[in-house]
């Protein structure tokens, strides 16, 4: 070993070191802020170890510079830009669009390398031509149903795309099957010389991307974006093969395994198989004529002034956001509700269920944005035996995980997943829009419980029609 | 290096990654996922490695640029909308008022 490859190694075995240990960080929230820093600083790092490495060995020609210079200028000011314009509500469809251009990036470096072979381990020998071959179309698979699936996604999210009818129907099994095996045609063809069969194997995969995302309903986005960003982690492994990298293959392994664990955490809160997100396509379709549909019998609507006037009586709130919340940005409006309340001595707590919001833990994000104080943010499992001490319970946009079928009903399709005891609480608000079902498409037997009462209306609106209401009781006047 | 330790190279990080997160409470999942994504862009090495090792004036230059264009996106892009949300994680419950 010689200078350039000694000094190459240990900035490479260092900057693994910080990337474990950043995404090590980013699992504790005391650390999570620092540990993204860090893992930042080692992505930095790794570029630097590889430009001076090629620096101090075969020299990096000035066209490359330019071209470097100019590539990673326009990504970098553009993705900035995005991230610090980009609401808060909006990170779901955000980090959806990241990810697909990290596949699009991946895609893109295998087809280079493919047409324009630059690896010359690859062409001495050293590196079996078959392996580069193998590795490229790997990267390439994996690239375009990563990007293609991560566009659909965003998309999806951003409301650009909804879920036609067509795509439930069983036949797109079919149709997603023909796609895969398109694509291992043209893989096994790629792989024994063909050329030209790169660009069936891109156009299979994209499509392929499309036709497993497209069916998949909206609350179930956030599993296929962290699958998703598993599957870029293991088309940067890949690529790490064609270029002859270890940074890039360790890095790229423990993004994928990572992303897989979070992937089956997040589904495990969802109550939600990883092959029932994949091929079940939206639970509504299927679920119409389970045993938990049926009809209201006893719903009680009132208006927000009696809302108001059940607040300012009691002593203890429990405000439970959800979806809806976060649908109708109404993170603000309700921190100015409750900071009213909190004038009046009335004790605030925010109970988050683990997939409230349109992300798991999207709804601290938000919060946090608003100001709410952390420590009033209450995880499920902390705030569950405090309903029954609890005078109100506020119910914004959110349905299922407040439904006690969960824990009641052993017919139901939503047996078993942990939901938060609304109905303990002596008063329940629900403000939701109209009677319609949560994503599950299930009836919500809280709703027809007699200490239950629904306000109709969209979230943001009546949390400022509460506030005027709580205003002309003197509520926080003080 | 030769195949064979690449592949070992591959298990191990894989290993590595699935032993990194075991709990992970809820409230961190989206950063994460959104850290992990930003870390992905490491094929930004890859992209770098390509047009450093482009002959003048191929067509690889610029496939590899536009690769690292999307790559930098990405990974500049994740690590400070990353920030910005564990940002408002750590702000101070005394500086809430505004």
């Amino acid at each position: 070993m010689n200078l350039p490859d000694i000094i190459k190694f240990v900035i490479d075995l260092l900057a693994v070191l910080l990337l474990a240990l950043g995404i090590k960080g980013l699992s504790k929230v005391r650390s999570a802020r620092e540990a993204n820093i860090l893992a930042a600083f080692a992505m930095l790092l790794s570029v630097v170890g590889l430009l001076s490495y090629y620096l101090g060995t075969s020299g990096i020609p000035t066209q490359s510079w330019v071209w470097i210079i100019v590539g990673s200028l326009v990504g970098s000011l553009l993705g900035t830009l995005l991230a610090k314009k980009v609401p808060m509500t909006s990170m779901p469809e955000t980090v959806a669009l990241f990810n697909g251009f990290g596949g699009m990036s991946s895609l893109l470096v295998a087809i280079g390398a493919f047409l324009f072979p630059f690896n010359e381990g690859a062409k001495a020998g050293s590196l079996e031509p078959f392996i580069n071959d193998v590795s490229i179309s790997v990267s390439i698979f994996v690239g375009a149903i990563t990007f293609s699936g991560s566009i659909v996604a965003m998309a999806k999210l951003q409301g650009w795309l909804s879920t036609p009818g067509w795509t439930q129907v069983k036949a797109r099994h079919f149709v997603n099957i023909v796609f895969g095996v398109t694509s291992l045609l043209a893989f096994t063809y790629l792989i024994s010389g063909n050329i030209s069969s790169i660009w069936l194997l891109v156009i299979a995969s994209t499509l392929l991307g499309i036709g497993v995302t497209l069916p998949i309903g909206g609350a179930d986005m956030p599993v296929v974006i962290s699958l998703l960003n598993s599957y870029s982690g293991i088309a940067a492994a890949a690529a790490g093969f064609v270029v002859d990298s270890q940074l890039l293959i360790v890095a790229g392994a423990m993004v994928g395994a990572a992303g897989l664990i979070l992937t089956q955490v997040m589904c495990k809160g969802m109550n939600r198989s990883l092959i029932s997100v994949l091929f079940g396509g939206s639970l509504s379709s299927q679920t119409t004529t389970s045993s938990g549909s049926g009809e209201y019998v006893n719903i009680t609507s009132c208006s927000v002034e009696e809302c108001a006037l059940t607040l300012e009586a009691a002593n203890r709130v429990i405000v439970v956001p959800g979806y809806g919340l976060a649908v109708a940005q109404a993170q603000h409006t309700l921190r100015e509700v409750t900071k009213k309340l909190e004038q009046n001595g009335i004790e605030v707590v925010y109970a988050i269920h683990p997939v409230a919001g349109r992300m798991p833990g999207h709804m601290n994000v938000l919060l946090a944005e608003a100001d709410v104080p952390y420590e009033q943010l209450k995880e499920m499992d902390a705030v569950n035996p405090e309903f029954p001490a609890t005078d109100v319970v506020l119910v914004l946009g959110a349905n299922d995980v407040v439904n006690p079928q969960a824990k009641n009903d052993k017919s139901s399709p939503l047996y078993g997943m942990p939901v938060l005891d609304v109905q303990e609480a002596r008063t329940v608000f629900v403000i939701k829009r109209g009677m319609s079902a949560g994503y599950s498409g299930i009836k919500n037997d809280l709703f027809d419980l007699p200490n239950t009462s629904m306000v109709f209306g969209d979230a943001k609106k009546v949390l400022s029609e509460l506030i005027g209401e709580l205003k002309d009781l003197g509520v926080g006047e003080k | 290096m030769n195949f064979d330790s690449l592949l070992w190279v591959l298990l191990l990080g894989s290993l590595l990654g699935l032993e990194l997160i075991g709990k992970v409470p809820p409230t961190l999942h989206t950063p994460l996922m959104s850290g992990a994504n930003a870390i992905s862009g490491i094929t930004m090495l890859a992209a770098l490695t390509a047009i450093i090792k482009a002959e003048p004036n191929s067509p690889l230059l610029i496939i590899g640029s536009i690769s690292l264009g999307f790559a930098l996106f990405n990974v500049v892009g994740g690590f400070f909308v990353t920030d910005r949300m564990l940002a408002m994680f750590s702000r101070k419950p005394t500086k809430k008022n505004k």
